[in-house]
């Protein structure tokens, strides 16, 4: 696949840690590019929603016209992964919340279900299909509450699923991007189809 | 792994307390009082709430000793708000952090906005499973806040006084002593480090990155959309805004202002936009005009 063009990956730039995200997309053989308004979802090849406060990241969406414009997008098969508020975001529903969420991913998560920073821990975890399990870092983090028929559970904690996919939609109630462990990101872009790695 | 198992589970880490700066770069943390002003924020997107007794301007205008909030008043604003809450304590003041860390404050500020408690020494962080920010005017003052245990930086700048010259003097400085670090050759390091007062460990590890190794926000001045907009073109990760934004006219509007600012900090035309029309910005100070003891900025060290 040697000079095969690099898939270029959007992260969602409004707020939060977009840096580490883009580093993690550079180090796994992608092009990182900063999506802030509608016009920058042009020519990306996937998406990543970063973690950060969910509440403000859905705010400027809504305001600067993007809710719309990042559903067609991902219901029309745009590979994406979504950490932490990212997960929030892709959403069908916020446990005792009215916050705007794209509803792309049939499940309900609630938000800081773990409670508040002193509680927020690194641990690590089985994750379906995979030898060697992954290190999770779960800050002021969202659990699922339920999932619909479709989503497929790829890692739980405590019994409560924390890494979900359904087709091209990927989501983490944890933070890979805060830890070398590219794999997720690797996944995200095998599913461009431009992996060069792969 | 076996599915469904989990190992190793551990709070309190350095990496998760870094973690939690890292999620609100890009953002703004406001100051507030109250839970009403907290809810104002929320509403207004700012990725945290700072609790404190009183606005820096106020501290400045009725002087005296300035404390640790009310415990009552931190715990209406956590209940108020699904946002992080920070909360600030005196320098040096371990106790006054014992007790934030005790209420469940998601970070503590040993901030020199309140009366030191201490002359000679900070909190020692480390002994905390609360993360801690804190303010610094160079690099070498940052690099022995984060050598305490420090997660997060801050420019000081000079609070309360909406006027922004100070923390673009720190902002700078500390770029400029950061780019001096990478460049400077291994056997250089040692010296710098003597310079700056500062743990070697930290200066390799700022040569190495060519930042600091935890999230540096602005603050101390900032007032208007441009000043967010320009302290994030200098490079900081995100701002702080204190009495700048409850002691203008309109606070709702200027919060949301500088939240949408802070984000499009690159683009003039929104920048623009969102400054119209904004009311009464606070009432600023020159620096000049303040006796050199009364300078928040000095204190700490």
């Amino acid at each position: 696949m040697t000079g095969a063009p690099a898939a270029v990956v959007g992260v969602l730039a409004l707020q939060g840690d977009v840096r580490e995200h883009s580093r993690m997309v550079a180090a796994a053989g992608g092009v990182a590019a900063e999506v802030r308004l509608p016009a920058d979802l042009e020519g990306i090849d996937a998406l990543i929603i970063p973690g950060g406060e969910s509440t403000a990241i859905a705010r400027l969406a809504r305001l600067y016209g993007l809710i719309d414009p990042l559903r067609r997008r991902i219901e029309s098969g745009l590979p994406t992964l979504g950490t932490c508020a990212g997960m929030i975001f892709l959403a069908s529903g916020v446990t005792g919340e009215s916050q705007p969420v794209l509803e792309v991913l049939d499940m309900v998560v609630e938000r800081n279900a773990f409670g508040r920073q002193n509680e927020s821990f690194e641990c690590s975890l089985a994750v379906d299909g995979w030898e060697e399990g992954i290190h999770a870092v779960f800050i002021r983090a969202p659990l699922v509450e339920s999932t619909g028929p479709e989503v497929e559970v790829l890692a739980e904690h405590e019994g409560r699923p924390v890494l979900v996919r359904k087709g091209n939609v990927l989501a983490a109630a944890f933070h890979p991007e805060l830890t070398d462990d590219l794999r997720l990101h690797r996944m995200l872009i095998g599913m461009t189809g431009k992996d060069r790695e792969g | 792994m076996e599915q469904g198992t989990t190992k190793g589970r551990a709070t309190g880490t350095y990496r998760v307390k870094r973690g939690l700066a890292e999620m609100l770069k890009g953002g703004v943390i406001m100051d507030v009082v109250t839970a009403e002003q907290a809810r104002i924020a929320e509403e207004s997107g700012a990725v945290a709430v700072m609790s404190l007794e009183r606005v820096p301007a106020d501290i400045r205008a009725s002087g005296g000793v300035a404390r640790m909030a009310d415990p009552a008043r931190v715990e209406e604003i956590m209940e108020a708000v699904s946002i992080p809450v920070m909360a600030k304590a005196r320098i040096g003041h371990f106790v006054e952090a014992q007790i934030l860390q005790s209420l469940g404050a998601d970070y503590i500020d040993e901030s020199e906005v309140l009366t030191p408690a201490d002359i000679a020494h900070h909190i020692d962080k480390w002994a905390f499973t609360t993360p801690f920010v804190c303010g610094a005017r160079s690099l070498g003052e940052a690099l022995r806040r984060i050598g305490e245990g420090a997660a997060m930086i801050r420019t000081k700048g000079e609070p309360g006084t909406g006027n922004v010259v100070e923390a673009v003097t720190h902002m700078r400085r500390m770029n400029d002593e950061i780019r001096r670090a990478a460049s400077a050759g291994e056997d250089q390091r040692m010296a710098l480090a003597r310079d700056m007062q500062a743990p070697i460990e930290l200066v390799r590890e700022v040569a190495e990155l060519g930042r600091l190794p935890v999230v540096n926000f602005a603050a101390g001045g900032i007032a208007t959309p441009a000043d967010a907009a320009m302290m994030m073109q200098l490079g900081c990760d995100g701002v702080f805004v204190g009495s700048g934004i409850f002691k203008s006219g309109d606070p709702a509007v200027r919060a949301r202002a500088i939240v949408e600012a802070t984000t499009f900090f690159n683009d003039p035309q929104i920048v623009a936009k969102v400054s119209r029309n904004l009311g009464e910005a606070m009432v600023g100070i020159e620096i000049d005009d303040i006796p050199p003891s009364q300078r928040m900025q000095e204190r700490g060290w």
